[in-house]
Protein backbone atom coordinates (compact mmCIF):
# COMPACT_ATOMS: atom_id res chain seq x y z
CA UNK A 1 0.00 0.00 0.00
CA UNK A 2 1.47 3.88 -0.55
CA UNK A 3 -0.30 6.70 0.51
CA UNK A 4 -0.55 9.81 -1.48
CA UNK A 5 -1.64 13.14 0.02
CA UNK A 6 -4.16 14.85 -2.08
CA UNK A 7 -2.51 18.46 -1.27
CA UNK A 8 0.27 16.55 -3.36
CA UNK A 9 -2.47 15.64 -6.43
CA UNK A 10 -3.43 19.46 -6.10
CA UNK A 11 -0.54 21.04 -6.59
CA UNK A 12 0.78 18.98 -9.16
CA UNK A 13 -2.16 18.77 -10.90
CA UNK A 14 -2.10 22.72 -10.80
CA UNK A 15 0.97 22.99 -12.43
CA UNK A 16 -0.05 20.58 -15.06
CA UNK A 17 -3.12 22.90 -16.47
CA UNK A 18 -0.74 25.35 -16.65
CA UNK A 19 1.27 23.98 -18.71
CA UNK A 20 -1.28 22.13 -20.17
CA UNK A 21 -2.82 26.15 -21.63
CA UNK A 22 0.08 27.26 -22.62
CA UNK A 23 2.88 25.03 -23.84
CA UNK A 24 2.24 22.75 -26.92
CA UNK A 25 3.00 19.08 -27.02
CA UNK A 26 6.26 18.55 -29.21
CA UNK A 27 4.81 15.93 -30.90
CA UNK A 28 1.95 18.25 -32.42
CA UNK A 29 4.64 21.34 -32.74
CA UNK A 30 6.70 19.54 -35.28
CA UNK A 31 3.49 18.39 -37.52
CA UNK A 32 2.62 21.35 -37.80
CA UNK A 33 6.41 22.48 -38.60
CA UNK A 34 6.54 19.88 -41.01
CA UNK A 35 3.49 21.09 -42.98
CA UNK A 36 5.49 23.97 -44.30
CA UNK A 37 7.85 20.67 -46.11
CA UNK A 38 4.21 20.07 -48.51
CA UNK A 39 2.06 23.27 -48.26
CA UNK A 40 2.15 25.43 -51.34
CA UNK A 41 0.04 27.46 -51.26
CA UNK A 42 1.11 31.19 -49.29
CA UNK A 43 -2.03 31.62 -47.44
CA UNK A 44 -1.90 28.11 -46.00
CA UNK A 45 1.77 28.85 -45.03
CA UNK A 46 1.61 32.21 -43.45
CA UNK A 47 -1.33 30.80 -41.42
CA UNK A 48 1.14 28.07 -39.96
CA UNK A 49 4.30 30.64 -39.45
CA UNK A 50 1.59 32.19 -37.52
CA UNK A 51 0.48 29.13 -35.28
CA UNK A 52 4.18 28.22 -35.09
CA UNK A 53 4.72 31.76 -33.56
CA UNK A 54 1.38 31.52 -31.30
CA UNK A 55 3.16 28.17 -29.76
CA UNK A 56 6.46 30.10 -29.08
CA UNK A 57 4.23 33.47 -27.45
CA UNK A 58 2.31 31.17 -25.58
CA UNK A 59 5.51 29.11 -23.88
CA UNK A 60 7.87 32.05 -23.47
CA UNK A 61 5.15 34.35 -21.95
CA UNK A 62 3.55 32.04 -20.44
CA UNK A 63 -0.20 32.93 -22.13
CA UNK A 64 -2.69 30.73 -23.28
CA UNK A 65 -2.06 28.94 -26.46
CA UNK A 66 -6.11 29.63 -27.47
CA UNK A 67 -8.28 31.58 -25.42
CA UNK A 68 -10.48 28.68 -25.06
CA UNK A 69 -8.82 26.97 -22.37
CA UNK A 70 -11.80 24.85 -22.99
CA UNK A 71 -13.56 22.39 -20.34
CA UNK A 72 -11.15 20.22 -18.53
CA UNK A 73 -10.82 16.34 -19.49
CA UNK A 74 -9.20 14.47 -16.54
CA UNK A 75 -8.50 10.57 -17.12
CA UNK A 76 -7.15 8.82 -14.15
CA UNK A 77 -5.63 5.43 -13.86
CA UNK A 78 -4.94 4.80 -10.41
CA UNK A 79 -2.68 2.18 -9.51
CA UNK A 80 -5.02 -0.50 -6.95
CA UNK A 81 -2.51 -0.05 -3.89
CA UNK A 82 -2.60 3.40 -3.59
CA UNK A 83 -4.52 5.36 -0.50
CA UNK A 84 -5.40 8.86 -1.14
CA UNK A 85 -5.16 10.72 2.41
CA UNK A 86 -6.73 14.26 2.79
CA UNK A 87 -9.75 14.75 0.09
CA UNK A 88 -11.37 12.90 -2.19
CA UNK A 89 -9.13 12.44 -5.65
CA UNK A 90 -12.36 14.25 -7.28
CA UNK A 91 -11.91 17.23 -4.79
CA UNK A 92 -8.09 17.72 -5.24
CA UNK A 93 -8.65 17.32 -9.27
CA UNK A 94 -11.06 19.78 -9.14
CA UNK A 95 -9.00 21.83 -6.75
CA UNK A 96 -6.00 21.98 -9.00
CA UNK A 97 -7.84 22.92 -11.85
CA UNK A 98 -9.19 26.29 -10.05
CA UNK A 99 -6.34 27.62 -8.61
CA UNK A 100 -4.23 27.02 -12.32
CA UNK A 101 -7.13 29.24 -13.88
CA UNK A 102 -6.75 31.79 -11.64
CA UNK A 103 -3.15 32.23 -11.54
CA UNK A 104 -2.92 31.75 -15.41
CA UNK A 105 -5.07 34.35 -16.22
CA UNK A 106 -7.65 31.35 -18.02
CA UNK A 107 -10.92 31.99 -19.16
CA UNK A 108 -13.53 30.07 -17.46
CA UNK A 109 -15.54 28.64 -20.06
CA UNK A 110 -17.86 26.55 -18.18
CA UNK A 111 -21.58 26.59 -17.14
CA UNK A 112 -23.06 25.33 -14.62
CA UNK A 113 -26.16 23.53 -16.35
CA UNK A 114 -26.72 23.34 -20.45
CA UNK A 115 -30.10 24.79 -20.29
CA UNK A 116 -29.22 27.83 -17.44
CA UNK A 117 -25.96 28.94 -18.64
CA UNK A 118 -24.74 30.19 -15.22
CA UNK A 119 -20.86 30.74 -15.19
CA UNK A 120 -19.15 28.87 -12.61
CA UNK A 121 -16.14 31.10 -12.53
CA UNK A 122 -13.69 28.74 -11.48
CA UNK A 123 -13.96 26.48 -15.06
CA UNK A 124 -14.88 23.64 -12.78
CA UNK A 125 -16.08 21.11 -12.42
CA UNK A 126 -13.77 18.89 -14.73
CA UNK A 127 -15.05 15.66 -16.41
CA UNK A 128 -13.14 12.66 -14.71
CA UNK A 129 -12.28 9.29 -16.40
CA UNK A 130 -11.44 7.25 -13.72
CA UNK A 131 -9.72 3.43 -15.05
CA UNK A 132 -8.66 1.27 -11.94
CA UNK A 133 -5.08 -0.70 -12.96
CA UNK A 134 -2.31 -2.83 -11.46
CA UNK A 135 0.68 -1.37 -9.48
CA UNK A 136 1.51 1.77 -6.59
CA UNK A 137 1.08 5.04 -9.38
CA UNK A 138 -1.07 7.36 -9.78
CA UNK A 139 -1.33 9.01 -13.35
CA UNK A 140 -3.43 11.78 -14.75
CA UNK A 141 -3.51 12.75 -18.15
CA UNK A 142 -5.07 16.13 -18.31
CA UNK A 143 -6.74 17.63 -21.49
CA UNK A 144 -8.48 21.32 -21.27
CA UNK A 145 -10.16 21.14 -24.94
CA UNK A 146 -12.41 24.15 -26.56
CA UNK A 147 -15.81 23.69 -28.29
CA UNK A 148 -14.80 25.00 -31.90
CA UNK A 149 -13.30 21.17 -32.55
CA UNK A 150 -15.35 19.22 -29.52
CA UNK A 151 -19.22 20.74 -31.11
CA UNK A 152 -18.05 18.91 -34.77
CA UNK A 153 -17.81 15.75 -33.74
CA UNK A 154 -20.50 12.61 -34.65
CA UNK A 155 -21.33 8.86 -33.80
CA UNK A 156 -22.42 6.44 -35.95
CA UNK A 157 -24.15 3.53 -35.84
CA UNK A 158 -22.87 1.77 -38.81
CA UNK A 159 -24.53 -1.54 -40.54
CA UNK A 160 -21.45 -4.37 -39.45
CA UNK A 161 -21.19 -5.13 -43.40
CA UNK A 162 -20.41 -1.77 -44.95
CA UNK A 163 -16.96 -2.19 -43.28
CA UNK A 164 -13.90 -0.01 -43.46
CA UNK A 165 -14.83 1.43 -46.52
CA UNK A 166 -18.57 2.60 -44.72
CA UNK A 167 -16.24 3.76 -41.67
CA UNK A 168 -14.03 6.05 -43.90
CA UNK A 169 -17.07 7.62 -45.61
CA UNK A 170 -18.42 8.59 -42.56
CA UNK A 171 -14.97 10.13 -41.55
CA UNK A 172 -14.98 11.67 -44.18
CA UNK A 173 -18.61 13.26 -43.91
CA UNK A 174 -17.46 14.58 -40.20
CA UNK A 175 -14.55 16.20 -41.55
CA UNK A 176 -16.21 17.66 -44.75
CA UNK A 177 -19.04 18.86 -42.59
CA UNK A 178 -16.88 20.07 -39.85
CA UNK A 179 -14.63 22.69 -43.00
CA UNK A 180 -13.08 25.39 -41.00
CA UNK A 181 -15.02 25.18 -37.72
CA UNK A 182 -12.21 22.51 -35.50
CA UNK A 183 -9.59 24.65 -36.43
CA UNK A 184 -7.33 23.25 -38.85
CA UNK A 185 -4.84 21.82 -39.22
CA UNK A 186 -6.60 18.85 -37.05
CA UNK A 187 -6.14 15.69 -35.61
CA UNK A 188 -9.01 13.09 -35.99
CA UNK A 189 -9.61 10.11 -33.62
CA UNK A 190 -11.76 7.74 -34.64
CA UNK A 191 -12.85 5.07 -32.33
CA UNK A 192 -14.63 1.42 -33.96
CA UNK A 193 -16.58 -1.16 -32.23
CA UNK A 194 -17.84 -1.29 -28.89
CA UNK A 195 -21.00 0.16 -28.15
CA UNK A 196 -22.26 3.78 -28.24
CA UNK A 197 -20.51 4.66 -25.29
CA UNK A 198 -17.30 2.41 -26.27
CA UNK A 199 -17.09 4.00 -29.64
CA UNK A 200 -16.72 7.79 -27.85
CA UNK A 201 -14.60 6.58 -25.45
CA UNK A 202 -12.15 5.35 -28.12
CA UNK A 203 -12.63 7.93 -30.57
CA UNK A 204 -11.48 10.51 -27.48
CA UNK A 205 -8.84 7.83 -26.49
CA UNK A 206 -7.44 7.99 -29.98
CA UNK A 207 -7.33 12.22 -29.99
CA UNK A 208 -5.28 12.32 -27.48
CA UNK A 209 -2.75 9.35 -28.47
CA UNK A 210 0.83 10.92 -29.91
CA UNK A 211 0.43 11.56 -33.51
CA UNK A 212 3.76 10.28 -34.20
CA UNK A 213 3.01 6.75 -32.91
CA UNK A 214 0.59 4.50 -35.21
CA UNK A 215 -2.13 1.82 -34.31
CA UNK A 216 -0.01 -1.09 -33.13
CA UNK A 217 -2.65 -3.52 -35.86
CA UNK A 218 -0.77 -3.23 -39.37
CA UNK A 219 -4.22 -2.84 -40.83
CA UNK A 220 -5.42 0.09 -38.33
CA UNK A 221 -2.08 1.62 -39.18
CA UNK A 222 -2.86 1.71 -43.04
CA UNK A 223 -6.18 2.69 -42.36
CA UNK A 224 -4.66 5.60 -40.42
CA UNK A 225 -2.69 6.81 -43.23
CA UNK A 226 -5.33 6.04 -45.52
CA UNK A 227 -7.62 8.16 -44.40
CA UNK A 228 -5.28 11.04 -43.45
CA UNK A 229 -4.35 11.12 -47.24
CA UNK A 230 -7.60 11.63 -48.18
CA UNK A 231 -8.66 14.10 -45.75
CA UNK A 232 -5.79 16.30 -46.90
CA UNK A 233 -7.18 15.63 -50.42
CA UNK A 234 -9.79 17.64 -49.30
CA UNK A 235 -7.98 20.61 -49.84
CA UNK A 236 -9.81 22.32 -46.48
CA UNK A 237 -6.76 23.50 -45.44
CA UNK A 238 -5.26 25.47 -42.67
CA UNK A 239 -8.04 26.96 -41.03
CA UNK A 240 -10.17 26.12 -44.10
CA UNK A 241 -8.51 28.54 -46.17
CA UNK A 242 -7.25 26.16 -48.42
CA UNK A 243 -4.26 24.08 -48.41
CA UNK A 244 -2.80 20.49 -47.85
CA UNK A 245 -2.93 20.53 -44.64
CA UNK A 246 -6.29 19.94 -43.25
CA UNK A 247 -5.07 17.25 -40.49
CA UNK A 248 -2.07 16.31 -39.44
CA UNK A 249 -3.19 12.51 -38.43
CA UNK A 250 -5.76 10.39 -37.65
CA UNK A 251 -5.64 8.21 -34.46
CA UNK A 252 -8.03 4.96 -34.83
CA UNK A 253 -8.78 2.76 -31.81
CA UNK A 254 -10.85 -0.46 -31.92
CA UNK A 255 -12.46 -2.87 -29.53
CA UNK A 256 -14.78 -5.92 -29.73
CA UNK A 257 -18.75 -5.45 -30.93
CA UNK A 258 -21.73 -6.84 -30.88
CA UNK A 259 -22.97 -9.26 -33.89
CA UNK A 260 -25.21 -6.59 -35.21
CA UNK A 261 -23.22 -3.60 -34.51
CA UNK A 262 -20.47 -1.14 -36.13
CA UNK A 263 -20.29 1.97 -33.35
CA UNK A 264 -18.14 4.50 -35.08
CA UNK A 265 -17.43 7.62 -32.91
CA UNK A 266 -15.43 10.55 -34.83
CA UNK A 267 -13.80 13.27 -32.33
CA UNK A 268 -11.99 16.24 -34.17
CA UNK A 269 -9.21 17.75 -32.01
CA UNK A 270 -7.73 21.46 -33.28
CA UNK A 271 -3.84 22.20 -34.21
CA UNK A 272 -4.05 23.46 -30.24
CA UNK A 273 -4.64 20.16 -29.22
CA UNK A 274 -3.45 20.22 -25.29
CA UNK A 275 -2.52 17.57 -23.12
CA UNK A 276 0.15 16.28 -20.48
CA UNK A 277 0.02 13.28 -18.27
CA UNK A 278 1.84 13.40 -15.12
CA UNK A 279 2.70 10.21 -12.58
CA UNK A 280 2.51 10.68 -9.06
CA UNK B 1 -0.96 43.20 -48.69
CA UNK B 2 -3.22 45.35 -48.22
CA UNK B 3 -4.06 47.47 -45.00
CA UNK B 4 -8.12 48.38 -43.71
CA UNK B 5 -8.36 51.24 -41.27
CA UNK B 6 -11.83 51.32 -39.45
CA UNK B 7 -14.46 52.80 -39.93
CA UNK B 8 -14.53 50.78 -43.26
CA UNK B 9 -15.97 53.10 -46.33
CA UNK B 10 -17.80 51.54 -49.04
CA UNK B 11 -15.06 52.26 -51.20
CA UNK B 12 -12.01 50.67 -49.08
CA UNK B 13 -14.28 47.32 -48.96
CA UNK B 14 -16.09 47.16 -52.64
CA UNK B 15 -12.68 45.67 -54.05
CA UNK B 16 -11.67 42.98 -51.78
CA UNK B 17 -11.66 39.61 -52.63
CA UNK B 18 -11.93 36.46 -51.22
CA UNK B 19 -8.36 34.79 -50.18
CA UNK B 20 -7.17 38.05 -50.16
CA UNK B 21 -4.75 38.79 -47.48
CA UNK B 22 -5.42 42.20 -44.74
CA UNK B 23 -4.11 43.80 -41.89
CA UNK B 24 -6.66 45.49 -39.95
CA UNK B 25 -6.02 49.25 -37.88
CA UNK B 26 -7.66 51.45 -35.61
CA UNK B 27 -11.05 50.29 -33.63
CA UNK B 28 -13.12 47.05 -33.72
CA UNK B 29 -15.77 45.70 -31.21
CA UNK B 30 -15.70 42.34 -29.93
CA UNK B 31 -19.25 40.44 -29.78
CA UNK B 32 -20.39 36.63 -29.51
CA UNK B 33 -23.51 35.35 -28.59
CA UNK B 34 -24.77 37.00 -25.53
CA UNK B 35 -23.67 40.29 -26.86
CA UNK B 36 -25.41 39.63 -30.05
CA UNK B 37 -28.27 38.65 -28.04
CA UNK B 38 -28.51 41.69 -26.40
CA UNK B 39 -28.25 43.77 -29.26
CA UNK B 40 -30.71 41.82 -31.15
CA UNK B 41 -32.99 42.43 -28.46
CA UNK B 42 -32.37 45.61 -28.25
CA UNK B 43 -32.95 46.64 -32.13
CA UNK B 44 -36.64 44.50 -31.74
CA UNK B 45 -37.52 46.82 -28.89
CA UNK B 46 -36.62 50.17 -30.65
CA UNK B 47 -33.76 50.75 -28.13
CA UNK B 48 -30.89 52.31 -28.19
CA UNK B 49 -27.49 50.55 -29.15
CA UNK B 50 -23.99 51.07 -26.57
CA UNK B 51 -22.13 51.61 -29.63
CA UNK B 52 -22.77 53.47 -33.42
CA UNK B 53 -22.49 50.28 -35.52
CA UNK B 54 -22.07 52.30 -38.86
CA UNK B 55 -18.75 51.50 -40.69
CA UNK B 56 -17.42 49.61 -37.94
CA UNK B 57 -16.03 45.52 -37.42
CA UNK B 58 -17.11 43.34 -35.05
CA UNK B 59 -14.70 41.10 -33.50
CA UNK B 60 -16.62 37.00 -32.71
CA UNK B 61 -13.95 36.85 -29.34
CA UNK B 62 -14.63 35.85 -25.92
CA UNK B 63 -10.27 36.71 -25.24
CA UNK B 64 -8.83 35.82 -21.69
CA UNK B 65 -8.23 37.49 -18.52
CA UNK B 66 -6.00 40.17 -18.81
CA UNK B 67 -2.99 39.80 -17.02
CA UNK B 68 -2.04 43.31 -14.95
CA UNK B 69 1.33 43.62 -16.88
CA UNK B 70 -0.55 43.20 -20.14
CA UNK B 71 -4.14 44.80 -22.54
CA UNK B 72 -5.83 41.42 -22.69
CA UNK B 73 -5.00 38.32 -22.37
CA UNK B 74 -5.32 35.10 -25.71
CA UNK B 75 -7.81 36.78 -27.91
CA UNK B 76 -8.24 34.64 -31.24
CA UNK B 77 -11.05 34.01 -32.99
CA UNK B 78 -14.35 32.03 -31.93
CA UNK B 79 -16.61 29.89 -34.51
CA UNK B 80 -18.92 32.57 -36.71
CA UNK B 81 -21.76 30.72 -37.16
CA UNK B 82 -23.21 31.27 -33.71
CA UNK B 83 -24.06 34.87 -34.50
CA UNK B 84 -25.53 33.94 -37.93
CA UNK B 85 -29.14 34.50 -36.91
CA UNK B 86 -28.03 37.71 -35.25
CA UNK B 87 -26.42 39.35 -38.11
CA UNK B 88 -28.64 40.39 -40.73
CA UNK B 89 -30.24 43.13 -38.35
CA UNK B 90 -27.16 44.16 -36.90
CA UNK B 91 -25.77 44.82 -40.94
CA UNK B 92 -29.18 46.51 -41.21
CA UNK B 93 -27.49 49.15 -38.62
CA UNK B 94 -24.90 50.11 -40.62
CA UNK B 95 -22.37 47.10 -39.46
CA UNK B 96 -19.43 46.92 -42.59
CA UNK B 97 -17.25 43.82 -40.97
CA UNK B 98 -17.66 40.86 -39.06
CA UNK B 99 -14.53 38.84 -38.13
CA UNK B 100 -13.83 35.30 -36.78
CA UNK B 101 -13.49 31.48 -37.96
CA UNK B 102 -15.32 29.41 -40.27
CA UNK B 103 -18.26 29.84 -42.89
CA UNK B 104 -21.13 31.48 -42.46
CA UNK B 105 -25.30 30.35 -43.44
CA UNK B 106 -26.66 31.60 -46.77
CA UNK B 107 -28.99 33.89 -45.35
CA UNK B 108 -25.59 35.71 -44.04
CA UNK B 109 -24.25 35.83 -47.33
CA UNK B 110 -26.91 37.18 -48.84
CA UNK B 111 -27.31 40.25 -46.38
CA UNK B 112 -23.56 40.60 -46.84
CA UNK B 113 -24.55 41.00 -50.62
CA UNK B 114 -27.78 43.31 -49.75
CA UNK B 115 -25.72 45.67 -47.49
CA UNK B 116 -22.09 45.97 -48.83
CA UNK B 117 -20.45 44.27 -46.40
CA UNK B 118 -17.20 41.74 -45.67
CA UNK B 119 -16.60 38.95 -43.44
CA UNK B 120 -13.08 38.26 -42.71
CA UNK B 121 -11.64 34.97 -41.03
CA UNK B 122 -8.77 35.12 -38.41
CA UNK B 123 -6.66 32.58 -37.02
CA UNK B 124 -8.44 30.18 -34.58
CA UNK B 125 -6.26 28.77 -31.83
CA UNK B 126 -3.13 31.68 -32.27
CA UNK B 127 -5.07 33.81 -29.28
CA UNK B 128 -1.56 34.67 -27.78
CA UNK B 129 -0.18 35.91 -31.09
CA UNK B 130 -3.44 37.81 -32.14
CA UNK B 131 -3.09 39.73 -28.31
CA UNK B 132 -0.04 41.37 -29.33
CA UNK B 133 -2.01 43.10 -32.22
CA UNK B 134 -4.31 44.65 -29.56
CA UNK B 135 -2.82 47.83 -28.10
CA UNK B 136 -5.82 48.64 -25.96
CA UNK B 137 -8.63 47.26 -24.94
CA UNK B 138 -11.82 48.44 -22.37
CA UNK B 139 -15.38 47.09 -22.08
CA UNK B 140 -17.81 49.27 -23.30
CA UNK B 141 -21.42 47.32 -22.45
CA UNK B 142 -22.54 44.66 -21.02
CA UNK B 143 -19.79 44.30 -18.37
CA UNK B 144 -21.96 41.37 -16.19
CA UNK B 145 -21.53 39.16 -19.01
CA UNK B 146 -17.62 39.02 -18.73
CA UNK B 147 -15.64 37.55 -21.32
CA UNK B 148 -18.72 37.91 -23.60
CA UNK B 149 -19.18 41.90 -22.70
CA UNK B 150 -18.69 44.40 -25.46
CA UNK B 151 -15.05 45.24 -25.68
CA UNK B 152 -13.99 48.15 -27.51
CA UNK B 153 -10.00 46.92 -28.99
CA UNK B 154 -7.38 49.57 -30.75
CA UNK B 155 -5.55 47.16 -33.03
CA UNK B 156 -2.47 47.37 -35.12
CA UNK B 157 -1.90 45.46 -38.01
CA UNK B 158 -4.06 42.52 -37.18
CA UNK B 159 -4.00 39.74 -39.43
CA UNK B 160 -7.26 38.66 -41.39
CA UNK B 161 -7.92 36.79 -45.01
CA UNK B 162 -11.08 38.15 -47.09
CA UNK B 163 -13.52 35.12 -46.46
CA UNK B 164 -17.05 36.71 -47.77
CA UNK B 165 -16.69 39.63 -50.02
CA UNK B 166 -19.23 42.32 -50.70
CA UNK B 167 -20.58 40.26 -53.97
CA UNK B 168 -21.28 37.29 -51.92
CA UNK B 169 -18.14 34.75 -53.13
CA UNK B 170 -17.06 32.68 -50.26
CA UNK B 171 -13.68 31.28 -50.00
CA UNK B 172 -14.86 28.27 -48.09
CA UNK B 173 -15.24 25.09 -50.11
CA UNK B 174 -18.80 23.98 -50.49
CA UNK B 175 -18.71 20.35 -50.54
Amino acid sequence: MRFINSQDIIEKVAAAVIKANTVLPTDVFKAIANALVYEDSLTARNIIEIILQNAHIAESEGMAICQDTGLVVVNVCLGQDVHIVGTSLETAINEGVRIAYKAGYFRNSVVNDPILRVNTNDNTPVIINYQLVSGKELSLTISPKGAGSENMGQLAMLKPLVGLKGVKDFVLEVVKKASANPCPPIIVGVGIGGNMEKAVQLAKGAVLRPINLRNELAYLADFELELLKAINELGIGPQGLGGRTTALAVNVEVFATHIASLPVAVNLSCHATRRVTIRI
Amino acid sequence: MKHLTTPLREKDIVNLQIGEEVLISGVIYTARDMAHKRMYEAILKGEELPLNLSGQILYYTGPSPSPPDRVIGSAGPTTSNRMDDYSELLLAQGLKGMLGKGNRAEDVVKAIIKYQAIYLATIGGAGAYLAKRIIASSIIAYPELGTEAIRRLEVEDFPAVVAIDVRGNNVYKDF
